[in-house]
């Protein structure tokens, strides 16, 4: 089972989108995918038709309660599955911290309440190959949870120098763990050739030590038609240029996957 | 992920009828029951149209909206022997290719293990002809010929019936346009099993209607399930699809076997029941005749051999019971001379399924050194064959079998024939009395028997223990099982004993035979009759083993206790 992690500090940036097609694209290459939209405004979960509520809410998941299993649900496509959003998940710094303070060890960064979602997905191994985390854009207990989780943290990044920095920042931050260590694959998302600042930074040299992928989002309304369509873009426009894009760009972070097979 | 709610099928009438008669006849008939069919699948769709908005697959994928037909056809041996090991074998044909696949039965399913492992194997498979026979030995080397290679032993993998599906697959969604479930609808048809395209003359089987459940979506899944289940018709499917294909041709799995099984009862006349086992044994022969025609394997031969050597004993023991218009004599002579040109062969075909058993034992010979020998068994072998071929395409064969039916069939309705002098006796006396007189000639002949008698006296004794097996089998079920199984245990293992005897001393004196033979003829090497010898040798080995085993054998089933047993069981029958 590979862990694959949509991270961004900043809203907007084209994760959710990016997940369910990356998701919707692994499952189409005959990978057993899991999706959990950990967002709790839950757009992922509302794009694959599905009510976003879990039995129990998130307390019952964290506390193990329930197990994921229960909260899973099926997507309208084969091999895609999706555990939902629930409106509880935003207090799930709070319920990841409770956890571990009921357990009374290990809080603190690196400690037990940061690897606490990992441990949620380990008995999923045998079921799923490939599941994609969505996370709510925020630096939380939750998103140290989702990196230490996670094989390959996938890192939208709208054309900017700040964000830039920001993915240096975050790639410093990883390197920093010890243990188990995801690799870090951005992408350029939302791209707008018409915007001068867009194109130039999508040239300049990378900052030290980030991996920013050759293909690149660009920013289209048949993208922003998802919300809509309530459909991944690569099935009701299989063969648009934004549905060639995201294909691109999965093959590309299931290569990095592939390679962090050998990592750690 | 996605485990099937029951499988409903539309009722019988919605299936196709016999597609006998004219051709234009067949076309309106299979025309009027598409249109049967359409119906029920209609009323099916507007029902759960009620509760949920049903939409085409789209997907190009394993669940996408119309597949193509597919095509499969079951493999087994004419005597079913996977399916009576719970065991379904499919060829399914691909674009280029196809795949065998093995599954663990339907019935398979107990309380203790409510879901078996479904498929067991599958193995990609080039060029094969389905209508073809094969033997474990033509089987491509791979995961499912390992797994049945054991099961079918000298039978041919045969096409049992094969069925073109077409499927339809609709998606059900709820009211935020979500798919909670999916409609498998499947049209299947009987076809040949080496038809490229669905014949317009396949007879249409009754359609079937599976809910697939969507993970997290049980609710709405069993609730479109009872919808199907009350709509007007539809039933749970309780066969699967192979038991149903079979059944629309007038079969069912495992309809042959090579047992007596006749429809007797302790009260019969004694005439009416010997009859009827006599029919029973005629059809047995009859039924193997085209597969022995074809060569399809040896075990036609061999139940067509079983049935004459029975029909001959039965006569033997109570032919005078038919009747005194039965010319017995006559067909008993008869089914001699079917012995007869089928012996032969059959000693030969024992001889070549042994011949690899034989050729690995050899110690100082190499293996290949026997090829020659093998070579000239073949040859035999076809020479013996197509006197055999000849002899049943004979109009003496078709005549006897003709008239035999014609003497038996009216006497096992309970008319016709001469009844036979003296008293009337029930089947329940006979079957005792016919017994008991074949068992005290085996007890004599047995106890006879010292480690000097000649080779001969052995197979004497085997031929009356036959005898002694056929009429406990004919009279099965008039006995008490339990007590049955034990006796006839016990024969079986003196009969084993006295068979491993006897065709040893066969294969000894064919080898003898053959190798002055072959000699003769210039045919054999030096190191092939040195091979020869060497496995004659081992046979002979064997042959003394079974020979040192007989007292035990022969005392346990005819020394007190057995004595003891075999009068309790007549008892119980009369």
């Amino acid at each position: 089972m590979r862990i694959y992690a949509l991270y961004n500090i900043k809203g907007g940036v084209g994760k959710t989108t990016t997940a369910v097609n990356l998701a919707h694209l692994a499952a189409a290459d005959g990978l057993r995918t899991l999706l959990w939209d950990l967002d709790p405004q839950g757009a992922a979960t509302f794009m694959l038709r599905v009510k976003p509520r879990v039995k129990g809410g998130g307390k019952a998941l964290i506390r193990g309660k329930r197990t994921l299993d229960d909260a899973i649900k099926g997507t309208d496509f084969d091999n895609f599955d999706l555990i939902p959003a629930d409106f509880t998940y935003r207090n799930m710094d709070l319920l990841l911290e409770g956890d571990a303070k009921a357990s009374s060890v290990g809080t603190g960064a690196g400690g037990k309440t940061s690897r606490k979602l990992g441990k949620l997905l380990a008995p999923l191994a045998g079921e799923y190959d490939a599941v994609f985390l969505d996370c709510p854009p925020s630096i939380s207990l939750v998103s140290e949870n989702v990196l230490h989780a996670a094989d390959i943290v996938v890192v939208p990044l709208i054309p900017t120098t700040l964000s830039l920095r920001t993915l240096e920042q975050l790639t410093d931050f990883v390197a920093d763990f010890r243990g188990h260590r995801p690799r870090v694959l951005a992408f350029f998302s939302m791209v707008d050739r018409r915007k001068k600042l867009h194109r130039e930074i999508t040239q300049t040299p990378l900052p030290e030590r980030t991996v920013v992928a050759a293909a690149a989002i660009p920013y289209l309304s048949m993208i922003e038609n998802m919300s809509a369509e309530r459909s991944p873009v690569t099935v009701y426009a299989p063969r648009s240029l934004a549905a060639r894009a995201y294909r691109s760009l999965w093959s590309e972070v299931r290569a990095a996957g592939d390679k962090s097979a050998g990592d750690n | 992920m996605t485990p099937d709610l029951a499988g409903f099928v539309a009722p019988a009438e919605a299936s196709g009828s016999d597609t006998a008669g004219t051709r234009d006849d067949t076309a309106d008939t299979q025309g009027d029951s598409t249109n049967t069919q359409r119906d029920f699948v209609a009323a099916a769709l507007a029902a759960l149209e009620k509760d949920f908005t049903l939409v085409p697959e789209r997907e190009p994928s394993a669940t996408q909206s119309k597949r193509a037909p597919r095509r499969r056809t079951w493999l087994d041996t004419f005597d079913w022997r996977l399916y009576r090991a719970g065991l379904r074998l499919e060829y399914v044909p691909a674009h280029r290719g196809g795949e065998l696949r093995l599954t663990v039965g339907p019935d398979e399913k107990t309380s203790d293990n409510p879901d078996p492992v479904g498929l067991l194997a599958i193995q990609p498979v080039a060029g094969w002809q389905p209508a073809r026979p094969h033997l474990a030995g033509d089987l491509p080397a791979g995961l499912v010929a390992d797994h049945v290679a054991g099961v079918i032993g000298p039978r041919a993998l045969l096409p049992r019936v094969t069925v073109i599906t077409g499927v339809t697959v609709t998606r059900l969604l709820n009211d935020e346009a979500k798919t909670v479930a999916r409609l498998l609808i499947e049209h299947p048809a009987l076809a040949s099993a080496d038809d490229s395209t669905p014949s317009p003359n396949a007879r249409l089987l009754a359609p079937r209607l599976t809910i697939t459940e969507v993970r997290g979506y049980s609710g709405p899944a069993r609730r479109a399930a009872r919808i199907i289940a009350e709509t007007s018709g539809f039933a749970p499917a309780e066969r699967d699809l192979l038991t149903e294909a079979l059944a629309a041709g007038g079969h069912r799995p495992g309809d042959y076997t090579n047992k007596v099984d006749a429809d007797i009862a302790a009260d019969m006349p004694s005439s009416q029941a010997v009859a009827v086992i006599l029919l029973r044994l005629l059809d047995m022969a009859e039924v193997n005749v085209p597969g022995v025609l074809a060569d399809v394997d040896t075990e036609f031969l061999h139940d067509f051999r079983v049935a004459v050597r029975r029909t001959r004993a039965a006569l033997k023991l109570f032919g005078g019971s038919l009747g005194r218009s039965a010319d017995v004599r006559r067909f008993a002579a008869e089914f001699k001379w079917l012995g007869d040109i089928t012996t032969p062969t059959r000693d030969l075909d024992v001889h070549l399924l042994g011949f690899e058993d034989m050729a690995r034992r050899l110690k100082a010979a190499k293996p290949d050194d026997l090829e020659p020998f093998r070579g000239y068994l073949c040859g035999r072998r076809a020479k013996e064959y197509r006197a055999l071929a000849r002899a049943l395409r004979s109009a003496r064969f078709r005549e006897l079998t003709r008239e035999w039916r014609d003497t038996l069939a009216p006497v096992s309705e309970g008319s016709g024939g001469k009844p036979p002098k003296g008293p009337r006796i029930s089947t329940a006396m006979l079957a005792a009395e016919s017994t008991r007189r074949a068992f005290v000639k085996v007890a004599q002949m047995g106890g006879a028997i010292t480690p000097d008698s000649p080779a001969e006296s052995l197979h004497d004794l085997r031929k009356r223990c036959k005898e002694l097996r056929y009429a406990l089998e004919f009279f099965a079920p008039l006995y008490a099982p339990a007590s049955y199984g034990r006796v006839v245990g016990d024969l079986k293992r003196l009969q084993d004993c006295l068979g491993t005897f006897q065709d040893n001393e066969v294969q000894i004196a064919e080898i003898r035979a053959l190798g002055i033979a072959m000699l003769a003829a210039n045919e054999a090497s030096a190191v092939t009759l040195l091979a020869m010898g060497e496995a004659a040798a081992g046979l002979a080995d064997d042959q003394a083993a079974a020979r040192g085993d007989f007292e035990r054998r022969f005392s346990g089933f005819a020394g007190i206790e057995g004595q003891r047993r075999m009068s309790a069981l007549l008892r119980g029958a009369e």
